[in-house]
């Protein structure tokens, strides 16, 4: 398929949508509030239909300013209802914009058989049909969809460079900026405002799907990604673009791949983006599913080689001669399987020496059994301290909690819980390494 | 559990008694109702025939819409206070992909692809699905629950928008209709969807009271839940099992809004008439069926709205109903209550001025209260009140007969007398209290005091007292 100017058209309606969306969205994931993009694109129906039983005209600006106040206004009810009727947040929405959309249904057919704002049609959009309706703007022939989005951008991106201070304050923490003479409730308000603005021009331009997506997608995708609320504005946005593109290169050539017919743009941004989520999921470096594996795996890896050399040096304290791997078997809690890693690696690490069928410490496999030893040791007395139990009932606690022993945990313990050299089973408690 | 096990055996086996059916629906004619094309108000002739249900049309989409609504009130009960309100809109959107899925499939196995059971199956394994994502996004990821219902719905949906656009351009198959199925289609209910909202209702109704005991406690406390050694994620998946279950139902029989509205309006009204949950159950239940009955009546009466919708706007009326005038926390009753709290300060208040300028005076003696005045003025400046309030402390406490009201001042009754002494000792007491215990300064704690002495119940001033004793 050619790249016609109509797909630069698509594409761009797409990424201004889809950007404007995304600035207000992180918000939105930030107050916990994402469903309210759902809820407002249903709730401004009666916000339409209201201005245009006024002007009877299918004018932008006021169409623009009815949805703008039930945005509000929808904010404003779910606020009220939470608040005096006992309910969480959740349903006080799901009570307000059902309700509302319902009176914009009815408020609709009673408009004239004639308006096309059929929700049906508003839900699915149809980005495709954005050269329908050209306007010029100096010498060139510009859909109107895309200046309409562009303003939206503009006021968009101008309310979050002006406010980006307030905006944060407000977002993280109320009571504080409260404190500091913000009016929260003020920004709140101007935001949910803007949302409603957006929902709007998209819907007549894009469809209603891909503000609902975009809204939340892209803000959650990056909130995976960072702890910085610029960063991750940024990283939206390019979330979002990269949607947008996608999503139209999908629509064109994805499904002729499987023999069918190609599909419509605004349902394949929403599905991209959400693959796009999907494979932060898995790789994101700090909050993914791969990293925390990964550590998982590593932690588990050192708890494995630590109970391997506290086996032995258990042993050895014993009769001074080290341990078997049966013998090690014997006490070993995790797969068997690990068992010949660990020693394996402990082995490559000159940590234990292997004598015959024998293990035994070397000097630095024996100076970090200590640390463990001092660790175990010293957790025990703390919890019987602190706990006041017999020893048998927190052994097995002490057991996974000895692999906690930092310089800092160890030094609080040694502060908190003892109170002699020797912990409740009358072992005596080693003392700091030298290094 | 086994006595459960039985009663539900029992409960499907009446369930399957296909004797039921030819009592309940005798008329399979006439299956669409008339469209009309302008606004008319309906005549006498139609009202009655609503009302008495003559027309088989009308008789299925009212008991469609009453069992809906009282299945998805009854379950909307746990899901909203599980504070999960949003899932049943979450899951419905997240329907579309795998009703697309299924009729594409049906087409490529050369059906027309529009048999109903493999399109309701295809619902409710992406609703299914979705659930599952809902649960994954937000275990094991740093989102909140409301990101991840954000993300499920709008990401399901659009790839369902996505498929059906592939669908109309499809060759085979006719997909004219297809989105109806999310948007419902009250007015043309027919006796399967009727029948097997019916069913589901009642699934719903056997599983909610099966695991009435258990989804109570899993709403209010999870962790008592895991301490019984129930799981948790159990009883979250039967619990959403059952949402989407009522859901992907009510879809295609009454359309996705109206799906979210019933399960989660009739639960929030119920919850200002009552805080007791069995109430609440059967409040919210009935609200759900009364919303249904009426909204499909109205519909009938004027077929050119919306049934779905107009049910809607009935759930929504009976809202603000109990909304205001609920019994236990409706906004009236509020109103009442803090009001009545309010009269309670005043009186406190003027009681214990008067006894305190009344014992500052010589000529003041217990035994003859009635030969004592005090006056208005003396009263206002011995405060800082406004005149109002004062006005109405001493209209409020004359009809309490506590004291006798004239021209120039007020003059204590023997009732009102003695409870301006028990507020005065509570007074001191509680000023005792916190100059010895509390370390509040002693210029401080009149201010201190004035704010808590309304407040205290007998028990904490019998302790006082006692304090005070030793």
């Amino acid at each position: 398929m050619e790249w016609t100017v109509l797909d630069f058209w698509i594409v761009s309606a797409g990424i201004l949508a889809s950007l404007s969306c995304a600035l207000l969205g992180n918000f939105l994931i930030l107050k916990r509030m994402s469903m309210m993009g759902d809820a407002i694109s249903h709730s401004v129906l009666p916000g339409l239909a209201i201005a245009f039983f006024l002007t009877s005209s299918k004018a932008s600006f006021s169409m623009f300013l009815g949805a703008a106040v039930l945005g509000v206004v929808t904010s404003i009810l779910t606020q009220w209802i939470h608040k005096h009727g006992n309910v969480d947040q959740g349903a006080s929405m799901g009570v307000v914009f059902t309700i509302l959309f319902a009176i914009g249904l009815v408020l609709i057919v009673q408009a004239a058989d004639s308006v096309d704002l059929d929700p049906g049609c508003v839900l699915y959009g149809a980005v495709e049909y954005i050269a329908l309706d050209m306007i010029t703007f100096v010498d060139f022939e510009i859909p109107r969809a895309i200046v309409v989005l562009s303003l939206v951008f503009l006021l968009n991106s101008c309310f979050v460079l002006l406010f980006f201070k307030e905006l944060r304050i407000t977002t993280f923490d109320t009571q504080y900026a409260t404190s500091l003479g913000f009016n929260s409730d003020l920004m709140h308000y101007a935001l949910m405002g803007l949302i409603a603005i957006t929902v709007v021009a998209a819907f007549e331009s894009v469809g209603s799907i891909i503000v609902i997506a975009m809204l939340i997608v892209p803000g959650a995708t990056a909130y995976l990604l960072t702890d910085r609320l610029s960063l991750m504005i940024f990283l939206s946005m390019f979330f979002a673009i990269l949607s947008a593109v996608l999503g139209h290169f999908s629509a064109v050539y994805f499904p002729p791949f499987f023999g069918f017919p190609d599909t419509n743009t605004s349902g394949m941004m929403a599905t991209l983006s959400g693959v796009i989520f999907f494979v932060v999921v898995i790789v994101s470096p700090r909050y993914g599913l791969f990293s925390s594996l990964l550590n998982k795996m590593v932690t588990r890896f050192r708890v494995v080689q630590e109970d391997v050399l506290s086996i032995i040096f258990r042993s050895e304290e014993e009769n001074s001669l080290g341990a078997t791997k049966e013998h090690i078997l014997l006490y070993f809690i995790h797969h068997p399987l690990w068992l010949s890693i660990a020693m394996k690696f402990l082995e490559f690490n000159k940590k234990i020496n292997r004598r015959g069928n024998v293990y035994v410490l070397t000097a630095i496999g024996n100076s970090e059994s200590i640390t463990l030893m001092r660790s175990h040791r010293l957790w025990e007395s703390y919890l019987s301290t602190e706990i006041q139990a017999p020893h048998s009932h927190f052994h097995d606690t002490a057991d996974r909690l000895e692999h906690i022993h930092d310089a800092d945990i160890q030094e609080t313990l040694d502060l908190e819980g003892r109170d002699s050299e020797f912990d409740p089973s009358g072992k005596k408690i080693p003392p700091e390494s030298e290094d | 559990m086994k006595k459960k096990l039985y009663f539900l055996l029992l409960s499907f086996a009446i369930l399957l008694l296909p004797s039921l059916n030819p009592l309940l629906f005798s008329e399979p004619s006439s299956l669409v109702l008339k469209h009309q094309h302008n606004f008319d108000w309906p005549s006498s002739e139609d009202f009655l025939r609503i009302i008495s249900l003559r027309d088989y049309n009308t008789r299925i989409v009212l008991l469609g819409t009453m069992l809906f609504g009282f299945a998805s009130g009854m379950i909307g009960v746990f899901v909203t206070l599980r504070k999960r309100a949003l899932v049943g809109d979450a899951v419905s959107h997240a329907s579309l992909p795998g009703v697309v899925i299924a009729f594409i499939f049906m087409v490529s196995l050369g059906g027309t692809g529009k048999f109903l059971p493999g399109l309701l199956a295809g619902a409710l394994i992406s609703s299914f699905i979705g659930v599952g994502v809902i649960l994954l996004v937000r275990n094991y990821t740093r989102l909140h629950e409301d990101a991840a219902l954000g993300i499920v719905l709008s990401v399901f949906f659009g790839f369902g928008v996505a498929l059906l656009g592939i669908t109309q351009k499809m060759k085979e198959g006719n997909s004219a209709g297809l989105d109806s199925f999310i948007y419902g289609k009250t007015a043309s209910m027919l006796i399967s969807d009727a029948w097997l909202i019916l069913v589901s209702a009642f699934v719903v109704l056997i599983l909610s009271v099966m695991f009435f005991k258990e989804f109570t406690i899993l709403c209010f406390d999870e962790e008592y839940t895991l301490a019984r050694g129930w799981s948790v994620f159990g009883l979250d998946l039967m619990m959403m099992f059952l949402t989407v279950g009522v859901t992907v139902v009510g879809l295609q029989a009454v359309g996705l809004i109206l799906v979210v509205a019933l399960l989660i309006i009739p639960p929030i009204s119920a919850r200002f008439w009552t805080s007791n949950l069995k109430k609440m159950f059967l409040i919210s239940s009935c609200l759900g069926a009364i919303s249904g009955i009426l909204g499909a009546a109205v519909s009938a009466l004027v077929p050119k709205l919306p049934a779905g919708a107009l049910i809607v706007l009935v759930c929504g009326i009976l809202f603000l109903v109990s909304l205001l005038f609920g019994s236990e926390s409706g906004m009236f009753i509020q109103l009442y209550r803090n009001l009545r709290f309010q009269y309670r300060i005043l009186i406190q208040n003027l009681l214990r001025s008067m006894y305190e300028i009344a014992n500052s005076k010589q000529s003041f003696k217990e035994d003859d209260l009635k030969s004592f005045m005090i006056d208005y003025e003396e009263l206002f400046n011995f405060r800082s009140w406004k005149k109002m309030s004062l006005m109405i402390a001493v209209e409020v406490s004359k009809f309490k007969n506590l004291v006798i009201k004239t021209k120039k001042g007020l003059i204590f009754t023997k009732s009102g007398y003695l409870e301006s002494v028990r507020i005065f000792r509570n007074h001191h007491l509680w000023e005792l209290y916190l100059l010895n215990y509390a370390g509040v300064g002693l210029g401080h704690v009149d201010h201190f005091v004035d704010d808590i002495e309304h407040i205290i119940e007998s028990k904490i001033l019998e302790e006082l007292g006692e304090e005070q004793r030793s």
